[in-house]
């Protein structure tokens, strides 16, 4: 193809290697068969309901209050996640401690490990007879059946987003940088919040939104450690299955389609800061 | 750009920088402080809820253990999982490579709506994956009469079983692969091409060699999310004992049978496959560290 | 592409699909019958055998009644379906899987046997629980899992509520207090029986089940005899699950004799039996007789004497803004 065609069609820059036709043909077709046609019908399904009822479906107490605790416990999660993820990282990356190639194998596993088993190991360690449930119990804490239970699994399930994604940047970061800050005379809380924070922010922000995005949706762990009661400990997601058990099946589209659009919206806003990072640290 | 999974993967080896890294700045009670919470909050949340997982299991020792594993219903739904996994993994495989090349490889426009929209079923909630096949093919779903009327099953058997997990599992090896072939660039392949080479053979000869590492990565963590996959097949299976449940389904039907050692047992075995995959994964680490 | 999809999944649905019996069965049926249907299955087969010469399989589904009801609904390929209550039965029939009339087709409501629902207590009932009253007391942990994904969560919600009805002075705004009452006393609402048995015995939450007469049982003889007692409420709710053909499906199948003969086969002396042993009370009175030290003596109201039946029910306590709904949402 040459520079004029490509000019005419105009969307691509030219190139000598081919199977651009055959393999963005491909990959849309496929990407249409498996994502957007089902994720259409929901849309279309969806549309059997006013915008009227729409708007009742999603807003009423009992979505709203489901939404309202998808969202904020997976924000909270996020933001554990956020912390204590940056405290494993700087362990795995700055410092030597005996078993730091295991426990680093480790981190994948909420990962690997399929949602259902999980749910069922952390219900039964953290229920009252369980091992860590009942080291909890005389503090007067109750993790299982509440939504500090539901906590528990978004953040055991998002725990390996924020480490992987800061780790790989935290190994490039460049030492020449802190030593230089530190012989200018900068202490190392200022070294830190100046030189380190800034480069790995953006990551860490990644991260953080990455965990928080596979919490939201996140079903087969939480339905057996939450109690699952409306308007206290009810997820979205549960919401969605409870609805089309009454066969309701455009009132679960509904719920569907708002949590659909919230992860869109999200997914877009994070590609947008990698890029922006990108361009700050000069990768692009 | 890494978004999603691929990043869980681009990892710079670290073997071989570690020694460089110079003695830490922090003093040592902050250093270990630090050491300390990390090793705290990773036991808690990775450690203890594996080893429950194994102490369940072989909590009555370890013939009931096999025979638990030896059960035909849990037979079946091994078998199924494996053959679920093989295919959705394949197809994904196939599919990851070819978008690939046309992202990393070209640029044109509308590429980051391209990647967001390869990265959207990875936050959609396992419930609505499972969800959107029923709507298409369910009886009452928009080609539920013409599938009927010519009988063939989607959903409740096997192809619907694979749908969903592809769909769940769609992002993997792209995002795995998008990246680092990004970051190698197109020369090597336009030298291949100007020496001659067809569009084939620079695949499998200069991109392929170059990215298999990532490629295998890819496959072994779509594979262990395949295998896991619960709350999307759990919508579209039926329940059928010994057709249609997953390992994952058989776990929640045995603990719901108050058989709690065969469920950790069956547990313990996807737990088990997803250590192979993790231990994998450090041994390749190692390959391509020392490549 | 499509075509290489398509064939991949053609040959393995077909390798999956060759069964060694000479007719399959699938029994979609609801969570608590897990035992009951594999014992009915066995007994069965051998009957089947030796009658006709062929061999049968019959599969089993199991989970909360609404779901594996919307399953069929979606196309799941059941040529007989054993659920929890008839309203599930009755969505099924609207879509137009079986005849509306489904009901009248098998003998006594097409219920072959019955339940009720009892209180699991702790060992020593240490909360004096005696009567559905005592369940809307302060500081009790009442479990049951939710009504609206679980069809023994509504008989026993509809026991509430007609005890309370049936009380002095009982009206259908004290009768409302009153479950309301119960359900702000529950600390976990699972969405199927099983879930809520589960965190009751194995999970230790909670002071009193309210629990299908049959998984009551169940628990006890799983668990020991030394953990839990059954306590009999004064009056209580009969519950009829109901059984039925699925025409479309046996039809095309071409396994209506065979569907037929099996969901007969309950009624058969022998498949009372086997009901009984696993504590669903028998119809036919001569194996009622045999088996009437297990059940207790309970006064028993039928949904359709206080309620008007099922459709009614459902459309007034379980549907959307239903009183349920506003239980919740107050």
């Amino acid at each position: 193809m040459t520079a004029t065609t490509a000019r005419r069609l105009g969307f691509r820059q030219p190139s000598v290697i081919p199977g651009f036709g055959l393999t963005l043909g491909l990959t849309l077709s496929w990407l249409a068969l498996i994502v957007l046609i089902p994720l259409a019908a929901l849309f279309l399904k969806t549309t059997e309901l006013s915008f009227d009822q729409f708007l009742a479906v999603v807003t009423s107490r009992r979505a709203l209050n489901a939404l309202k605790i998808s969202f904020g416990l997976s924000l909270i999660a996020a933001f554990i996640n956020l912390i204590f993820g940056f405290i494993v990282v700087w362990a795995l990356v700055r410092y030597e401690f005996p078993g730091k190639r295991v426990f680093d194998a480790l981190i994948d596993i909420p990962f690997a490990l399929p949602t259902a088993v999980a749910g069922i190991a952390l219900t039964t360690l953290f229920a009252e007879n369980g091992w860590l449930g009942s080291l909890l119990v005389p503090l007067g804490i109750k993790v299982s059946f509440t939504p500090l239970g539901i906590l528990i699994a978004l953040v055991f399930i998002g725990l390996p987003f924020v480490v992987r994604t800061v780790q790989p940047v935290l190994l490039d970061l460049d030492l020449e940088l802190e030593e230089a800050a530190e012989t200018l005379g900068a202490n190392r809380w200022q070294v830190i919040t100046k030189v380190i924070l800034p480069v790995i922010g953006p990551s860490l922000l990644t991260g953080f939104a990455l965990s928080f995005a596979r919490a939201v949706g996140e079903y087969g762990s939480v339905i057996f450690i939450a109690g699952n009661l409306p308007n206290v400990s009810e997820i979205a997601p549960l919401l969605i299955v409870i609805r089309l058990e009454e066969f309701k099946y455009a009132d679960a589209t509904a719920i569907a389609v708002v949590m659909l659009l919230a992860s869109f919206v999200l997914l877009l806003a994070i590609n947008r800061l990698q890029r922006w990072s990108e361009v700050r640290t000069g990768r692009l | 750009m890494s978004v999603a999974a691929g990043t869980l993967a681009t990892r710079t080896p670290s073997s071989s920088q570690d020694s460089r890294r110079r003695i830490v700045a922090e003093p040592a009670p902050v250093r270990w402080l630090i050491v300390g919470v990390a090793l705290l909050f990773l036991t808690v949340f990775l450690v203890v809820p594996l080893v429950a997982v194994f102490y369940q299991a072989f909590s009555r020792g370890v013939w009931p253990y096999l025979g638990a594993l030896t059960h035909p219903d849990a037979v079946a739904a091994i078998k199924l999982t494996l053959m679920v996994a093989a295919i959705s993994v394949s197809l994904n495989l196939v599919f990851g490579l070819i978008a690939a090349w046309a992202i990393a490889k070209f640029e044109f426009r509308g590429k980051s709506v391209l990647i967001t929209l390869i990265d959207l079923p990875f936050s959609i909630s396992p419930v609505i994956s499972g969800l959107v096949f029923v709507l298409l093919f369910g009886a009452q779903g928009f080609f539920g009469g013409y599938l009927q009327e010519h009988d063939v099953r989607i959903i409740f058997a096997l192809p619907g079983i694979v749908l969903a997990t592809v769909l769940v599992t769609f992002p993997f090896v792209a995002r795995e692969l998008i990246p680092l072939m990004q970051q190698q660039g197109t020369q090597e392949e336009e030298a291949a091409i100007s020496l001659g080479a067809s569009g084939l053979q620079t695949f499998f000869r200069v991109t392929l060699p170059n990215v298999k590492w990532a490629l295998l990565y890819g496959v072994l963590l779509c594979n262990a999310r395949a295998m896991g996959e619960f709350g999307a097949v759990s919508v579209v299976s039926g329940h059928i004992r010994g057709e249609t449940n997953t390992m994952p389904l058989h776990i929640e039907i045995l603990y719901n049978e108050y058989q709690f050692m065969a469920s950790f047992a069956v547990a313990s075995l996807l737990a088990l496959l997803a250590l192979v995959t993790l231990i994998a994964k450090v041994v390749l680490e190692k390959y391509v560290g020392a490549e | 592409m499509k075509r290489l999809l398509t064939g991949i999944i053609a040959s393995v649905t077909l390798s999956v699909a060759t069964h060694a019996a000479d007719v399959t069965l699938l029994n979609v049926s609801y969570d608590p019958t897990r035992e009951l249907y594999a014992d009915i299955n066995k007994a069965f087969a051998a009957k089947y055998q030796a009658e006709t010469g062929k061999s049968i399989e019959i599969k089993q589904s199991h989970g909360g009644s609404g779901r594996q009801a919307r399953s069929v609904i979606d196309g799941l390929p059941a040529d007989v379906v054993t659920l929890a209550l008839a309203y599930d039965i009755d969505e099924v029939a609207q879509r137009g899987a079986l005849a509306a009339d489904w009901q009248t087709k098998l003998p006594q409501n097409a219920s072959p046997y019955t339940s009720t629902f009892v209180f699991l207590v702790r060992k020593g009932n240490p909360k004096g629980i005696k009567d559905w009253d005592d369940l809307a007391k302060p500081g009790v942990k009442v479990i049951t899992p939710n009504p609206k994904t679980s069809g023994g969560a509504r008989w026993n919600y509809l026991g509430a509520w007609g005890y309370a009805l049936k009380k002095p002075g009982g009206t259908e705004d004290s009768a409302k207090a009153f479950v309301k009452a119960i359900f702000a006393n529950v600390p976990v609402l699972d969405t199927g029986a099983r879930g809520s048995t589960v965190t009751f015995v194995e999970r230790n939450v909670g002071d009193v089940l309210i629990a299908w007469e049959n998984e009551a049982f169940l628990s006890i003889n799983e668990f020991g005899k030394d953990k839990f007692d059954i306590v009999v409420p004064s009056i209580t709710i009969l519950a009829e699950p109901p059984v039925a053909v699925v025409d479309k499906v046996v039809d095309k199948k071409g396994t209506r004799a065979a569907a037929e003969a099996y969901l007969k086969f309950i009624y058969t002396k022998e498949g009372q039996e086997i009901a009984a042993k696993n504590y669903y009370r028998p119809r036919d009175p001569e194996v009622a007789k045999k088996y009437e030290n297990v059940f207790p003596k309970v006064a028993l109201f039928t949904i359709d004497e206080v309620f008007g039946g099922w459709k009614v029910a459902q459309k007034k306590h379980f549907a959307d803004k239903g009183v349920f709904d506003e239980i919740y949402s107050q």
